[in-house]
């Protein structure tokens, strides 16, 4: 079977005698704990799906299904019954084994096309961090870790549903007004810069050591002096934004101008364009992949910028300002639920702009060949 | 060499940017002091007033670079609690701060690149760790970790780890990143010719490794280490706001926006990028000898 010989024989024995074992002390240690049918699921089908590689086609996938019930039952039960024995733990590792080979099958099953096989790639990263929630679920209850250290996902979810309003305040506040702002000026400051520099050789040959010098400094410590020089509201926070994300764009668009070939600019000349038709024809475009590279770095530093920036003086609002002072006041869910929209925030932002890259630089052959 | 003059060319212009910025900047505060003395300020005098303010809003280059000079070897030869009169390090010297800093970083830094290291060789020899890890180890880099590197500080506080390790770690997260995408990278560099030929002399899985892709991987490695040793700077430099400004090049930062000592957060933010500069040329220098030794010098 496919599925065998890609990953190597060696890691799926090894995965079988772990589940084995593990699924083993399960049964043994508590044989009424109501982790044992779905354990019991598990080792069956794992054990069809080891014996019978040979299976194809609807029985395949009936098995691919019984396989991945079997798993999110036994998690599920884990969750319920009673916790922290030896058995307990070993049941754990066993979900934990199981989901791991769902990751292989499903990393190792052929890609249809389209949407379809989009969607079938996201499988693959989807089940591994949902296993990893669920470790920290699993971890935190049985250890009895006390909330103020750190608290379960179920209980930060909780608090997200019960301060949305909050949330949104902080989240206009430090991501919209401070990083989207400093973001837009920021990058748009370094386009221009970029462009300016372009049309003078001597200027690049000294601005990209220097830049690639100043994009390597921490940029972020400039953000009390930024507090002092436009106050506590969102302006200084998007003057830090601005200042982290000038540099790498600039760096990245210039060298972006340069990656032309001699032969392409001599073409140009050929058909006696101007600068502005070589720039906006060939330049730009082919400048595209470095800019984009730019803007996808620049993203992740601006939300960094405008929450760091808040730190040292902020109204009593933006995500910055409510980390720092719920963790004065140990309430740690609520720290954990800004942590997550800022996460789910920054991806969707980064997101966007990969997505953007795809539709523009279609051409450029990371974005080929998928 | 001949970007030399180009490069010492923009430099200059920005400090002479930074200077013609300093009077505009400074201005408000010296008009404001010349008339509650009831005297008119001519405008040399008032240039001349912008350059030296005690807590200017922009302190002048000349300013800086007096501060750390006076905060590192004139605190150190003659301060009283400095290293010529104490044997040890004054704890009012950028010298002192800086190592408590450079020490997180550099633990950081080693844990997270060999982290980095070992992530990479995972991904490039299991397709269920490239499936999965990958897009977590992309997700994990936007969760803004240094906006929450002060709970860490704090909830490892609480459970009684304090000093190095909790910075280090920060250090370790911003750092791992660059090494896992730039090795990746670098062990995948090798071509399917190459890889066949490994395959005709019938080398193994680790001989395939160490005798082409680790070879092979070299240059991209280094480059990432470069951006990582940066990042773990930064990590360091952060981590130790949340302390309570004790030790450290961020504790100095903290410590003069509350004091409004501006000079001194602009010296501790020169510091800083001393110490970023060195550390990346010093690993400059390392990647020139190595690649020379395996004959990939460029």
């Amino acid at each position: 079977m496919m599925v065998l010989r890609d990953s190597g024989g060696v890691q799926w024995a090894g995965m079988a005698l772990g589940l084995l074992a593990a699924a083993g002390f399960g049964v043994a240690g508590a044989a009424g704990q109501p982790g044992f049918l779905p354990l019991a699921a598990l080792l069956g089908a794992t054990l069809v799906w080891l014996v019978l590689p040979k299976v194809e086609g609807l029985a395949r996938g009936a098995l691919l299904a019984l396989l991945i019930g079997a798993v999110a039952f036994a998690a599920h039960g884990l969750l319920r019954g009673p916790m922290g024995h030896a058995s307990f733990w070993a049941a754990v590792i066993a979900v934990w084994l199981g989901a791991w080979m769902l990751v292989a099958i499903f990393a190792d099953l052929p890609r249809s096309a389209g949407l379809l096989g989009r969607l079938q790639g996201l499988l693959a990263p989807l089940t591994f961090g949902a296993t990893l929630l669920w470790l920290w679920e699993v971890t935190v209850r049985a250890l009895e870790v006390p909330r103020v250290i750190l608290p379960a996902p179920s209980a930060i979810w909780d608090r997200i549903l019960r301060s949305t309003d909050v949330l949104w305040v902080d989240f206009v506040q430090t991501f919209v007004k401070g990083a989207l702002s400093g973001y837009a000026i920021g990058v748009g400051a370094a386009l221009v810069f970029a462009l300016a520099v372009d049309r003078s050789d001597f200027l690049r040959r000294g601005l990209l050591p220097v830049g690639n010098f100043l994009a390597a400094l921490p940029i972020i410590g400039t953000a009390p002096i930024m507090v002092m020089w436009f106050g506590f509201d969102w302006p200084s926070k998007a003057a830090v934004v601005v200042a982290m994300v000038f540099f790498p764009m600039l760096v990245n668009t210039v060298q972006g101008l340069a990656a032309t070939e001699a032969m392409q600019r001599d073409l140009m000349r050929t058909y006696s364009a101007s600068w502005g038709q070589a720039l906006l024809k060939l330049r730009l475009p082919a400048a595209m992949p470095f800019i984009f590279n730019g803007l996808k770095i620049s993203s992740t530093l601006a939300l960094i910028g405008a929450i760091v920036a808040e730190f040292f003086g902020s109204p009593t609002r933006g995500m910055g300002f409510r980390i720092s002072t719920e963790v004065g006041r140990l309430q740690l869910d609520m720290v954990w639920a800004e942590i997550a929209v800022a996460a789910l925030a920054g991806s969707l932002f980064y997101g966007l702009i990969a997505l953007v890259e795809r539709g523009v630089t279609f051409w450029h052959p990371s974005q080929r060949g998928r | 060499m001949r970007n030399i003059i180009p490069v010492l060319a923009v430099t200059a212009a920005l400090i002479a940017l930074w200077y013609a910025a300093v009077v505009p900047m400074n201005a408000q505060w010296a008009q404001d002091q010349a008339r509650r003395a009831g005297t008119d300020l001519t405008l040399p005098a008032l240039i001349a007033d912008t350059m030296s303010q005690q807590r200017p809003r922009l302190p002048a280059p000349h300013q800086v670079a007096q501060e750390l000079w006076n905060s590192t070897v004139v605190e150190e030869m003659t301060g009283r609690r400095g290293f010529m009169n104490t044997g040890s390090l004054s704890n009012r010297s950028l010298v002192y701060h800086g190592w408590v800093t450079l020490s997180a970083t550099l633990l950081g830094f080693a844990i997270g690149s060999g982290l980095g290291i070992a992530l990479a060789v995972g991904i490039v020899h299991n397709r269920a760790m490239d499936a999965s890890v990958m897009p977590w180890a992309i997700a994990s880099q936007t969760i803004p970790i240094l906006a929450i590197a002060p709970m860490i500080i704090v909830v490892l506080n609480a459970i009684g780890i304090t000093g190095l390790i909790p910075k280090a770690i920060i250090s370790t997260y911003l750092s791992f990143f660059p090494v896992v995408v730039g090795m990746v990278k670098g062990l995948r560099a090798p071509d399917a010719m190459q890889l066949d030929l490994m395959k005709t002399y019938s080398a193994s899985g680790p001989q395939v490794f160490s005798k082409l892709r680790w070879p092979s991987a070299m240059p991209y490695l280094f480059a990432s280490l470069k951006v990582a040793i940066a990042a773990a700077l930064v990590g360091a430099i952060v981590a130790e706001l949340p302390t309570g400004a004790v030790a450290g090049l961020g504790a100095r930062l903290l410590s003069g926006s509350y004091y409004g000592q501006t000079v001194q957060i602009w010296s501790a933010l020169f510091a800083a990028a001393i110490l970023a500069a060195s550390m990346v040329a010093l690993i400059g220098v390392i990647q020139r000898a190595t690649l020379r030794r395996m004959g990939m010098a460029a």
